[in-house]
């Protein structure tokens, strides 16, 4: 009788501590959705002199950025008076779990991360009073989906660029201009077990890319508007592509790096960063990185804020100096970049830099379709019928298998 | 002559003594007390992180933002059981551990054997401190060796050559062998221990009953160190059941824990009813474990 009794308590504690814990489960996660268009952040000065004044106070700013973002942290950090912590995120579903944290005062966001976080409310919308540099930036980058919501900044751009294609000198024949080096039979069963792709669901819109070039009957305006049959024949493409024997490299740049350095590796996808990092290294690599003629994919970055930073000043004066002339130099040669402030172009090392990147060449990017976030509107009159950013994640553990 | 009337002053009731005294005489409270802190931290932190993750699978998520929509559904595990990936890498993962804890026993038993009853006391101690080094090495500093190792431009591939051969190492193979390294010490120490346990007089009574050394080993040694051996394969199925990093660095094949790592970011719901799967399937293998009598050697 007693033993029953220990036991009938028993379970009745556990019942207690599994309710107690769903109530807490509940209670976190719920956030306040929505975002306003207000500006201001608790904390934050209301001129860009108590703003600097209010830095040296908080002393510290935390970002989570791509790899080698971050640019003359130093020179920051003795105008300020703000210290620079990074993080870098691995890909886009990284950063925005970072920022959920609550422990970043920003991100260096991509369009496939930005959309989301300003219609979350993740990230507060910016008053350009406070950034003086703001106004040196491209117009034609400004108040674009990826960057505003209704016509209000959020963040700063950062820089755009290509993933190009790359590969190594001494084995892929040096006139190729093409991406059917990854996805065509005859190139795979070449390359097969040593073609790098780049480990996240958004790069089903690279196989998009190349069958909009090449199979025109599917009619794919947008490679991130794609409807069933347009997605399906993505997703075999990629299948038939991981079959032959692919080493996917996740947002960490340093396993793509080794790779191509010992030649487990020989082509594949990359951002420019891994291309300068290989051709500066000591013996350089011969590699190759170019934009081929079907197009690319790429990305058009922003700096944003988190909506509750912990240090909003120094993340203000963090976003002006992302624009600066001479941070926007640095990171544009760090990186392998267009600068969004052309000022840059007068202070880069490489007095050709800007030209070699097409910073101000319009027609350049034309055929460059910057990450966003895939969602049910098509955004044309085939109506709510593309896939969504779920479908293409289930689809990319699938194609992975 | 002062008489011995001095008497002992009676105990100064400080806060200490009074405390001390009340759990003297209230026992079960004492016990309590001193059990209260562990309990609670196994209880909340780690009983508690289970619940949550439990709770987790119920949640679904917002097809745009990935943020968790706190309804309950059962549509996580409705897609764990009919999504043929998931189903595929739940088998790998468990084929894999299967195939790790064997080549570990295979390779532990010999090398326990000779430790534990063979070797000198000095060169015993010469290998125990060899098998434990290893552990002494960061694990990421090993999983990033064996990728160099086994590259193609690595020490297998540079001996195969001259062969004229070529070992694929970023396959299932290569990480197998990675695995096999990684967990062997955790194997060898129960094994070893469990073999050093056996009383030298039942192989002199199996010898004198007429026993030739094989029947001895077949018929004495290995009933008597097999849970041992259960016992280590307790970790190395573990392990292999759980790990992502190991084939994240080795192979571009998924595996349960590569699953989970990669879509925890936005499919927290879906991430936390796959993570179920190793907790499901290593119950069930510490039930068989439990009676094979594992846990009387660990």
């Amino acid at each position: 009788m007693k033993a029953r009794k220990v036991r009938v308590a028993r379970w009745a504690a556990l019942g207690l501590l599994v309710g107690a814990l769903s109530v807490v489960a509940a209670g976190c996660g719920g956030g306040d959705g929505g975002g306003g268009a207000s500006t201001e952040i608790e904390g934050l000065g209301t001129s860009l002199e108590e703003i600097q004044t209010l830095a040296r106070d908080e002393g510290e700013v935390n970002v989570v950025q791509w790899a080698g973002y971050a640019q003359l942290v130093d020179e920051f950090t003795a105008a300020t008076g703000c210290k620079v912590n990074t993080k870098d995120g691995a890909s886009s579903d990284d950063m925005i779990s970072l920022i959920e944290t609550g422990a970043y005062d920003g991100v260096s966001a991509s369009g496939n991360a930005s959309v989301r976080l300003m219609t979350t409310g993740q990230v507060a919308p910016i008053n350009t009073d406070f950034i003086p540099n703001y106004a040196d930036v491209q117009e034609g980058i400004k108040n674009k989906d990826y960057n505003s919501l209704d016509g209000q900044p959020y963040g700063v751009p950062h820089g755009r660029g290509p993933n190009y294609l790359m590969f190594r000198n001494d084995i892929v024949p040096a006139d190729t201009n093409s991406w059917n080096v990854i996805w065509d039979d005859a190139e795979l069963s070449k390359y097969k077990g040593k073609i790098s792709i780049y480990d996240d669901s958004i790069f089903i819109a690279d196989a998009a890319v190349y069958l909009k070039a090449t199979q025109p009957d599917l009619n794919i305006t947008n490679p991130y508007e794609l409807d069933d049959t347009q997605f399906q024949a993505a997703v075999d493409l990629l299948k038939k592509q991981a079959a032959a024997g692919v080493n996917y490299w996740p947002g960490d740049v340093a396993k793509q790096i080794s790779e191509y350095t010992n030649g487990d590796s020989v082509v594949g996808t990359t951002w420019p960063y891994q291309y300068v990092q290989l051709t500066a290294a000591d013996p350089p690599v011969a590699v190759t990185a170019l934009k081929p003629a079907e197009g690319t994919t790429g990305w058009s970055d922003t700096w944003m804020i988190y909506s509750k930073a912990a240090n909003p000043n120094c993340m203000y004066l963090w976003m002006n100096h992302m624009i600066s002339p001479e941070a926007q130099a640095a990171v544009a040669e760090g990186f392998g970049e267009a600068p969004v402030n052309l000022k840059a172009c007068e202070v880069t090392k490489n007095a050709n830099h800007c030209a070699d990147y097409h910073a101000d060449d319009e027609s350049w990017w034309e055929d460059i379709y910057y990450w966003t976030t895939p969602v049910a509107d098509c955004g044309d009159d085939r109506g709510a019928v593309c896939k969504t950013q779920e479908d293409w994640e289930a689809a990319w553990t699938e194609i992975k298998g | 002559m002062t008489s011995a009337s001095v008497a002992e002053p009676p105990p100064r009731a400080n806060p200490g003594r009074r405390l001390s005294t009340f759990f003297f005489r209230h026992s079960r409270l004492r016990l309590w007390a001193l059990l209260a802190l562990p309990l609670a931290w196994l209880a909340i932190v780690y009983f508690g992180s289970l619940v949550v993750l439990l709770l987790s699978s119920l949640w679904d998520t917002d097809p745009f933002t990935r943020d968790v929509v706190h309804e309950p559904t059962l549509e996580n595990f409705r897609r764990i059981i009919e999504t043929q990936v998931y189903r595929d890498v739940a088998w790998r993962t468990v084929k894999m551990a299967v195939m790790v804890t064997v080549a570990d026993a295979v390779l532990a038993f010999p090398i326990a054997y000779y430790m534990a009853r063979v070797a000198s006391p000095r060169t015993r101690n010469v290998l125990v401190v060899a098998v434990l080094m290893p552990l002494w090495a960061n694990y990421l500093v090993k999983g990033l060796a064996w990728q160099t190792i086994l590259s193609d431009g690595g020490v297998i591939n540079w001996a195969l050559d001259p062969l004229g051969l070529q070992f694929d190492g970023h396959s299932t193979l290569g990480l197998w062998l990675t695995f096999t390294y990684l967990w062997l010490p955790f194997m060898i120490l129960p094994v070893y221990a469990g073999l050093e346990r056996i009383p030298e007089s039942f192989l002199e009574a199996s010898a004198d009953l007429g026993g030739r050394s094989l029947t001895t080993f077949v018929r004495v040694v290995l009933p008597l160190a097999f849970p041992a051996v259960v016992a280590g394969s307790i970790f190395t199925f573990c392990l292999t059941l759980g790990d992502y990093i190991a084939p994240g660095l080795i192979t571009s094949e998924q595996f349960i824990g590569t699953v989970i790592y990669n879509i925890r970011g936005e499919a927290l719901p879906t991430a936390a009813a796959f993570s179920l799967v190793p907790i499901v399937v290593v119950v069930a293998y510490l039930l068989v474990a439990r009676k094979l009598r594992a846990f009387e050697s660990l």
